[in-house]
């Protein structure tokens, strides 16, 4: 199961599709929804055959998982030195990801064949989301930085695609546009981590890059230590630059004003795109060059798991504020992403220690279930109710009883309850922080009470709080078997014994429950529920008046702490400023006046000798001459 | 007898059969544009197959005149270039009533560019490229009717002249200096710290980075761009751009290499300054001939960093990236052209609601625009990261991020266009297309997709290099 070709067509089964409905669209547009799904279930199923083959029979050599490529040839050559692989690498995290994004991709493929029946570019929106997840699962599979960093942007693009599907709405222009541009940056931050880091190991391929960067006094790692730019090791500025590129991606404080509005694109792409594939990709890149961070910038990891933990937070303030119901859950991921980051930042490398790697990961699991279902059923709920708002709402646990329970287990497992999924991989994360930083525990304790009250907030306000009048129907069997599909895993997948499976080192990690530690997360928990309950369980007046007691404090968190508006500032009035008006003065006084200059002169002049006399050549001469004498005495008296 | 001449000439020579051919057809009974363009094409594509196979390495005349595969594959990416550019321009140039007129200057440009990349010696160095600056000067010269165009070529004329002394002084200064102005003897001859020798260096760098439009050397661009017909303007910003940064890499990598210090830190700090005022220029443009005229002056930045790096690696990405450049440019510039064949506009804001009737030219300026911007899997991306690979060499870090954050502000501009292309307010007509200038988009979106991500094209170019 685990040859070339069997692993490779699990990436190359979407670009079939890709190319197949995008050649073809029109021809096949009654058929590209099935002709889609089943692609990405055949996909789906030689995954699960891979990872059964990894995980219980084969990936494992005296205990310990092994790192298996089955492929991997040579694609551009830059020089002797330096060349670049394609190829397909399988160790735990890699065989993990394979099966939540074809399993996510492909309930959203199902989800979506009712979710957009009758839409007029129906086959394009399967071919890009074939587009999509081809370059998530090559960006999963790659064995080199560089591929990783090749299909990254191949999945920014796609994403930026899937975004701006309804093309005619202006909104979805703009949030696409907001995406790319933010990521864009962030990217550009990969790119250059990723020139540093080669020029140091010596390569782009992962394994050799970790084995040179890890080894104490190679002569790389020497190398990478001791060069240092503004006062700070190139190693750093290296891994430090690459984190930038995933923190983009990830939606992580501050780089994640791309992500709420992210929400304009179709539902079925948020679950799939903006809850459990895409921007997990950062902790994932993280996760990848772990091994790095943890040995040899120590320091690094630590600011990293802050900028987890005060995402976290953040992210969790501002979704008890919002009213659309697809934002206050892009708040909640950020959120969640949050917890994964902080958790691999408060990690160690190898055994015990390295508890929040595994729980990062196991989180990373459980909650691509658990976002796809509430994103799955947030979209049935707005194709019912024909809103995003949650006025709009309320009362319609009756007429869609089975959203209604897959949605709630959903909460429930989000809100850390036990016995369901999210329950476990929280408590592992928590007590990984509590281990290693507890300022760190404290914030995420905390979220975890803000967690539970604001997506049960959302649940109450959905499904209670006032009877429904409106028409509101059960969605299709083809939109709610998704939705059950996800529950089951949802419920149950904390039972799997995660660290068995993956962790640091590729030894199995034995984790257990501390069931006195458990009490302060599920109480708090349930704490946030009850006051969830109290607050919206009923139309009340109570919101209300808490709303206009927090006053300013409310209107500050309501307005996402302003940073849309902050950057909005830093944009327009510094850089604009700094940079454009001085251009802008360049342009109007030198090369507009040069051309308007010849214009005016030729319209007032009627003899074309004139023109070229107007003094304008001479000028271009006196420039020339002025840059020969500065290179000049620049090369003989200066350098 | 010795034919072995033929073979090193084989390119040349076809060249100038073609201009005979069309000169001949010109003085006879003339035939109609739309088959003398499609004689032309075919006759481009034989000299496209003849300067890409059977290249051989040698010298011819007295070491003026060097062959070798390298420069063969150069030539074919210039040659390739003019037919690409023909085939997109197609609708401009048929209208033309002196058609084989524009066609010969353009060739006898392509000549001399051909002859330059060959040469082995200042002395051809020079001849060359004063054969592929002044027919271009007669092409800027060709919207008969307009005064700009005329302005554009007089002060194209004016200005080339004046660099031309500026490089005949530096070669003088050369020859008078170390007795030699040969390409083999000239890195025994040259010493690093001599003034003169160094005087020289930078009175030729100037002439070639006039000819790259580099800053400060940049402002006769401007008028001249504008004011020319706009496959003119492709021709320069292409063609020409490629041509001179080809000649300019083959003559500091050969003959001023005991100066790498001096000219590693000239090309550095006149890259960098390049990249930034093209871009802020580039940014103002509202017209689309004009931000990519100035976009090409930042592309050229990227060119001499990656020319910096000194060494087999930063040469073939140079060639790598002109390629890239090339099918990238062309398309961009094949695009506007339709338009403006059809709408008479060339306003950025004119292309507003283009998706709306016109999905496959929008597509095509699309992915044009984000390859010229570097943004993968187009292979702008992978041309950009070799040059930028290849000037890192150096560990200097500040020129690699300085660089790459403009590729940050040059995107700000190539969306500029998409953005308005893709808006809904309102809904442009349809465009129609004539077969020939599909074919030639057709083609350039093959290079823009295929050439980044088929490793075995930079391989091959590494491999010419060996």
């Amino acid at each position: 199961m685990l040859s070339a070709t069997n692993i490779a067509l699990i990436p190359l089964l979407p670009l079939l599709g890709f190319v197949l409905l995008s050649l073809f669209g029109k021809q096949l547009k009654p058929f590209a929804g099935v002709l889609a799904t089943v692609l990405i279930l055949v996909s789906a199923v030689l995954t699960g055959g891979a990872a059964w083959t990894y995980f219980f029979a084969n990936g494992r050599v005296n205990d310990v998982y092994q790192t298996i490529i089955p492929l991997n040839i040579e694609w551009l050559r830059f020089n002797d030195q330096l060349s670049i692989q394609m190829g397909l690498l399988l160790d735990p995290i890699s065989v993990m990801m394979l099966v939540v994004v074809t399993l996510i991709s492909l309930m959203v493929h199902i989800y979506s064949n009712s979710y957009m029946h009758g839409e007029k570019r129906f086959a394009t929106y399967f071919a890009y989301l074939q587009l999509f997840t081809f370059s998530m699962l090559g960006l999963v599979l790659a064995t080199n930085i560089f591929q990783t960093y090749f299909f990254w942007e191949l999945v920014g693009v796609s994403s930026f695609l899937l975004i701006g599907y309804y093309y005619d709405k202006p909104s979805a222009v703009a949030a696409s546009k907001k995406a790319f541009i933010v990521t864009r940056f962030a990217d550009l931050g990969f790119l250059i981590g990723i020139l540093v880091l080669s020029f140091y190991g010596g390569s782009l391929d992962f394994q050799t890059l970790i084995q040179q960067l890890t080894t104490p006094h190679t002569p790389a790692l020497d190398a990478a230590n001791k060069a240092s730019f503004l006062g700070v090791s190139a190693l750093t500025w290296g891994l430090s630059l690459v984190f930038i590129g995933g923190a983009g991606k990830s939606a992580l404080f501050p780089l994640h004003i791309w992500l709420p509005d992210a929400m304009e694109g179709p539902t079925p792409v948020s679950a799939l795109i903006h809850a459990a594939t895409m921007v997990v990709a950062g902790v994932y890149l993280v996760a990848r060059l772990f091994p790095i961070y943890a040995i040899s910038a120590p320091e690094l990891l630590a600011a990293i798991g802050w900028v987890g933990a005060i995402s976290a937070v953040i992210a969790a303030l501002i979704a008890c504020t919002q009213t659309d119901i697809k934002r206050v859950l892009a708040y909640s991921t950020m959120s969640q992403i949050g917890y994964m980051m902080f958790a691999l930042g408060v990690s160690g490398y190898g055994g015990e220690a390295g508890l929040g790697f595994t729980a990062s990961m196991f989180h990373l699991f459980t909650h691509a279930l658990f976002k796809a279902l509430l994103f799955l059923g947030a979209g049935a709920v707005i194709h019912a109710v024909h809103s995003n708002e949650m006025h709009d709402m309320g009362g319609l646990r009756k007429q869609m009883p089975i959203t209604h329970i897959s949605f709630l287990i959903a909460c429930l497992a989000i809100a850390g309850v036990p016995p369901l999924s999210g329950f476990f991989s929280k408590e592992e994360i928590l007590l990984a922080a509590y281990q290693n930083n507890t300022p760190i525990y404290w914030i995420a304790l905390i979220t975890s009470g803000l967690t539970a009250f604001y997506m049960f907030r959302l649940y109450f306000r959905i499904f209670w709080n006032k009877p429904h009048t409106g028409h509101a129907h059960e969605a299709s069997a083809i939109m709610w078997l998704p939705l059950v599909l996800l529950a089951v895993g949802a419920a149950f997948a904390g039972l799997i014994p995660f660290g068995e499976l993956v962790s640091s080192d590729g030894k199995a990690l034995h984790s257990e429950l501390h069931l006195s530690f458990s009490i302060a997360p599920v109480a708090l928990g349930v704490f946030g529920i009850l006051i969830a309950a109290w607050l919206y369980g009923k139309q009340n007046a109570k919101p209300a008046s808490i709303q206009s007691s927090l006053g300013g404090l409310f209107q500050a968190v309501y307005h996402k702490l302003y940073i849309d508006e902050l950057y909005l500032f830093l944009t327009k009035s510094v850089v604009f400023a700094l940079i454009a008006k001085p251009a802008a003065w360049i342009d109007q006084h030198i090369i507009n006046a040069a051309v308007n200059g010849s214009a005016s002169i030729t319209q007032k002049i009627s003899s074309n000798i004139k023109t070229w006399q107007s003094g304008k050549v001479q000028e271009y001469g006196l420039y020339f001459l002025g840059g020969v004498i500065g290179l000049a005495v620049l090369v003989l008296y200066i350098w | 007898m010795n034919y072995d001449w033929i073979i090193g000439l084989k390119s040349e020579l076809f060249t100038t059969l073609i201009i005979v051919v069309l000169l001949l057809i010109k003085l006879g009974k003339g035939m109609r544009n739309g088959s003398l363009l499609q004689i032309t094409q075919l006759l481009l594509l034989v000299n496209l197959a003849l300067a890409f196979g059977w290249n051989g390495n040698g010298y011819l005349f007295g070491n003026m005149f060097q062959a070798s595969q390298l420069f063969g594959f150069e030539k074919a990416i210039l040659i390739a270039g003019v037919y690409l550019l023909i085939l997109v321009n197609h609708q401009w140039l048929e209208k033309q009533e002196h058609l084989p007129e524009f066609l010969v200057l353009m060739l006898s440009a392509l000549l001399g560019m051909q002859t330059m990349i060959s040469s082995g010696n200042f002395l051809m160095l020079y001849l060359s490229l004063e054969l592929a600056t002044i027919p271009v000067a007669a092409m800027a010269n060709f919207d008969l009717d307009k005064k700009r165009s005329s302005e554009a070529a007089m002060k194209m004329i004016l200005s080339s002249a004046l660099s031309s002394g500026i490089l005949l002084m530096g070669i003088s200064l050369l020859y008078g200096a170390t007795g030699t102005i040969s390409f083999e003897a000239l890195p025994q001859a040259l010493k690093a710290d001599n003034g003169l020798h160094l005087l020289s260096l930078v009175m030729i760098f100037a002439a070639f980075a006039f000819k790259l439009s580099a800053v400060p050397f940049h402002l006769w661009t401007a008028d001249v761009y504008e004011g020319s017909p706009m496959p003119v303007t492709a021709f320069l910003s292409v063609v020409s751009k490629g041509a001179v940064a080809f000649v300019l890499t083959s003559t500091f990598y050969r003959a001023f290499q005991p100066m790498f210090e001096t000219w590693y830190q000239l090309l550095a700090i006149i890259g960098l300054i390049t990249i930034i005022i093209g871009n802020l220029f580039a940014i103002r443009q509202d017209n689309i001939k004009r931000m990519l005229a100035f976009s090409s002056i930042a592309q050229v930045g990227f060119v001499l960093i990656g020319i910096s790096a000194n060494s087999p690696a930063g040469l073939a990405s140079v060639i790598y990236f002109v390629l890239i450049y090339v099918f990238s440019n062309i398309a961009a510039f094949g695009v506007a052209a339709v338009i403006a064949a059809q709408t008479g506009s060339e306003q950025i804001s004119d292309y507003k609601g283009l998706y709306a009737n016109n999905k496959l030219l929008t597509w095509i300026m699309a992915l044009a625009l984000f390859s010229l911007a570097g943004i993968p899997p187009t292979a702008g991306f992978f041309g950009k990261f070799f040059l930028l690979t290849a000037g890192a060499v150096r560990a200097d870090f500040w020129l690699v991020i300085i660089a790459a954050l403009n590729m940050m502000v040059s995107l700000y501009y190539y969306l500029r266009v998409v953005r308005n292309m893709f808006n809904t307010e309102t809904a442009q007509p349809t465009i129609a297309i004539p077969v020939t200038v599909k074919l030639g988009l057709y083609l350039c979106v093959a290079g823009i997709l295929i050439t980044g991500i088929a490793g075995w094209i930079y391989d091959y170019i590494a491999m010419l290099n060996r």
